[in-house]
């Protein structure tokens, strides 16, 4: 295993699978009444989050504190060239406390990335701007396991607005980690540039038209999951597209499109990394379905951090957190 | 009267001939026999070309003498083989008046190791609103004859017409950074393409730069004014300005020599060092650059040389400034991947580095034949000689250099400003570091 966390391509296929096998382990700890292991006890780990959020934060503060690591939360937040330090400078300034893991959201792609180049601890990427969010790609991945068992061979679609999507670039690279089949469907204005050359090369497929894929037409074949982005309501001023509406009528999964897809498979899956925007891009009907596992996961994002924290940090003597079973075999 | 005799050294590359410099002109070119009072510069089996001249500085002098300054500029300049350097507006305060230029002016001539000509500002402030007071500039003592807002394009069609009319009169030229504001916003730190589609960075695509190069052309042709496109980018724009002098458009180009080399690939590490405006473009691109340089659609070699300081690029890559070193390496990188290539031969480098960008920048006196009347402006390269690059050993103040590590063919070895010697590292075979004590002991830096 790696000692930092920053792609999701930093990932094997052994590793993810390793990961996620830890994960249901710590799953299982949620169900209990004393959620504490004493795995990461005197380690310390660093929230540093220089933009807004909530799920992911406290999801790693959990897995943090039921993993027995002592879990600081700090924020900064705008660029740090407002506060007149370089980030060069402000990761120094925490590395130098002897800390264990950064855990670092931030507004600018890359952030992470470099930030690893200059400490010694371990940095793990808890989303940096429009480029990754590996720990969400796990935790859907998880998700998608729980339901579907093994990935490979499965046709998962993911819709929304890829350009500015961290959750998208990680996923695809995770998802065919794990074999499944990919489809990414946006409008051309919120495509990534160089899609074509960037999909042919790592093999996923393309649309700008959702209902011929979610029917499963022609090559597209049999969808087994949906992943619904947020779409920002926002980006009508940079001409992203029109109106609400008109972003609906195209790219929202919307109660019509759920009952096609129910239609033709009950156990197709609905995804969302949230927060959601119900009635942009997912109707509520589509949210509160029985297909939907939008909770699910919320609850597989604690269970997923603590496997990361543990498979980053916990150092070879250290026991593994459920010796008996699911932990066996679990590669540092 | 001080006398110089340079010893042996190949003119353009061809004929052997030694050459008799007697205060500060070229007196005797030919088999000379030297007067005992005469320094001798042995130069045999050298390049010689007439100084180089750079349409593209960054100085940051005034505001920003922690990264660079007209004086350690300068050293990096005559290291480079520069006897002129055009220095660009965008300091603090912006050359944007008479005063403001004539300073620039001053600090280059106390300094005297290459020729520092301002570059006058568009408009005030470099705001894109409103002309500076361009005809002021033009008659000061520094006589500025280039304008550009670089750093930012004049992007307001009819500010831009108004210039191209207004410098008409003295012979002025709008050196443009192309760069539509609308479609390349602030934000945009990277070509827009499959890197940063994949590295969820924001892009600055080729058509932000081609589409004011079309406009301005339009333009040029309307005003019967003259235009010159600072660092083009893209194959899109040369196709453009290939077109427009085919159709008799007063218009020149200059292409920076990282744009002949690096390539959108070095972002994948997010190494701020490789964040430059424009940005590095595909391997296509820089193809056509080459090209373009080539076949003369591309005037001149300029390096936007931009120095910054550490800390202003230790941010994340989109805070991170834009910009990279290039003055010191400028020469090796031209005889690297176009001398050696056979793409250009040393007349070819002459003319692209020395006589047409003295022509563009309206400099009489500089990039002028190596002949009997001619000012000194003489580089002796080795195109031999190879270089690794060591950033640590710069002249510049500061260290965004993205040769550093590459070994790159041919080297300046000496540079003589005005008949007198400001770089020599003929002998010194040794470090860089070395040579910086060498070069600037008469500098009175």
């Amino acid at each position: 295993m790696t000692k930092h966390l920053i792609s999701s391509a930093d990932l094997s296929r052994a590793e993810v699978e390793d990961i996620l096998e830890t994960a249901a382990s710590m799953h299982d700890l949620q169900r209990r009444e004393v959620k504490k292991v004493p795995t990461l006890r005197g380690r310390t780990v660093i929230n540093f989050f220089f933009e807004d959020s909530t799920r992911t934060r406290s999801s790693f503060e959990i897995a943090g504190k039921w993993m027995s690591a002592d879990t600081i939360n700090l924020s900064a937040k705008g660029s740090s060239t407002s506060k007149g330090e370089s980030l060069r400078d402000t990761a120094m300034t925490v590395d130098a406390m002897a800390v264990d893991a950064l855990v670092i959201r931030h507004h600018a792609s890359g952030a992470c990335h470099q930030v690893a180049q200059w400490v010694r601890c371990s940095v793990i990427n808890a989303g940096d701007g429009t480029h990754e969010h590996p720990t969400q790609a796990l935790l859907d991945a998880y998700t998608l396991r729980t339901r579907l068992g093994d990935l490979d061979g499965k046709h998962v679609v993911i819709v929304g607005d890829l350009t500015h999507s961290r959750v998208f670039r990680s996923n695809v690279i995770t998802l065919k980690t794990l074999g499944a089949r990919v489809t990414v469907v946006a409008p051309p204005t919120l495509m990534p540039s160089g899609i074509g050359a960037w999909s042919a090369a790592d093999g996923f497929a393309t649309s700008w038209d959702l209902d011929p894929v979610l029917d499963g037409e022609g090559e597209h074949g049999p969808v087994d999951a949906v992943m619904m982005l947020r779409v920002q309501r926002e980006r009508m001023s940079g001409g992203y597209f029109p109106t609400a509406r008109e972003y609906t009528v195209g790219y929202g999964l919307t109660r019509d499109r759920l009952e096609r897809l129910v239609a033709r498979n009950d156990d197709v899956l609905v995804l969302h990394p949230g927060p959601m925007n119900r009635g942009l891009e997912i109707a509520p009907e589509a949210a509160d379905s029985p297909q939907s596992v939008v909770l699910d996961q919320v609850s597989a994002g604690v269970a997923v951090r603590m496997a990361v924290l543990y498979h980053l940090l916990a150092g070879e003597d250290t026991p593994a957190p459920m010796p008996a079973s699911a932990t066996e075999g679990a590669v540092r | 009267m001080t006398r110089l005799v340079i010893r042996g050294a190949r003119l353009l590359g061809a004929d052997q001939a030694d050459l008799l410099v007697e205060d500060g002109v070229i007196t005797e070119v030919g088999s000379v026999s030297v007067p005992s009072d005469a320094e001798v510069l042995d130069a045999d089996g050298l390049v010689a070309l007439p100084g180089l001249v750079d349409l593209h500085v960054h100085l940051r002098e005034p505001g920003r003498e922690d990264a660079e300054t007209i004086a350690t500029g300068s050293a990096a300049a005559a290291a480079g083989g520069f006897t002129a350097v055009f220095a660009m507006a965008n300091t603090s305060p912006v050359t944007d008046t008479a005063e403001a230029a004539e300073r620039v002016l001053d600090l280059g001539r106390a300094c005297g190791l290459t020729e520092v000509v301002p570059v006058g500002a568009v408009t005030k402030g470099l705001e894109g609103a409103e002309l500076a007071e361009l005809g002021l500039m033009a008659r000061s003592r520094a006589k500025v004859r280039v304008f550009s807002d670089d750093g930012h394009c004049v992007h307001d069609a009819r500010i831009m017409r108004r210039a191209l009319e207004y410098i008409k009169p003295f012979g002025g030229v709008v050196s443009q950074h192309a760069q539509d504001p609308r479609l390349a916003g602030r934000e945009a730190c990277c070509h827009e393409g499959e890197v940063s589609g994949r590295l969820g960075l924001p892009g600055w695509p080729g058509i932000a730069e081609e589409s004011i190069v079309a406009r301005d052309v339009m333009l040029a042709r309307h005003t019967g004014s003259r235009i010159h496109v600072a660092h083009v980018s893209t194959a899109g724009t040369v196709e453009v300005i290939r077109w427009a002098k085919a159709q008799g458009i007063d218009v020149t180009a200059e292409v920076t020599p990282h744009h002949l080399v690096l390539t959108t690939d070095l972002l994948l590490g997010y190494d701020p060092v490789y964040k430059v405006n424009p940005p590095l473009r595909p391997t296509e691109d820089v193809e056509a650059l080459r090209a373009a340089l080539a076949d003369g659609t591309i005037d001149a070699v300029a390096t936007d040389h931009a120095p910054h300081a550490l800390h202003d690029k230790e941010h994340a890559f989109v805070d991170a400034a834009f910009g990279m070193l290039g003055l010191e390496t400028a020469l090796s990188v031209v005889s690297d991947v176009m001398v050696r290539t056979g793409l250009l031969d040393w007349a070819d480098v002459a003319r692209v580095m020395s006589t047409a960008p003295a022509r563009i920048g309206g400099l009489a006196h500089q990039g002028r034949e190596l002949a009997v009347g001619s000012p000194a402006h003489i580089t002796l390269v080795d195109p031999d000689r190879e270089v690794t690059v060591d950033a640590a050993a710069s002249r510049s103040r500061s260290r965004n250099n993205p040769w550093h590590g590459r070994t790159l063919h041919g080297a300046v070895l000496a540079t003589v400003h005005a008949g007198r010697v400001t770089h020599d590292v003929r002998n010194g075979a040794g470090t860089r570091r070395e040579l910086t004590n060498a070069t600037t002991s008469g500098a009175d830096l």
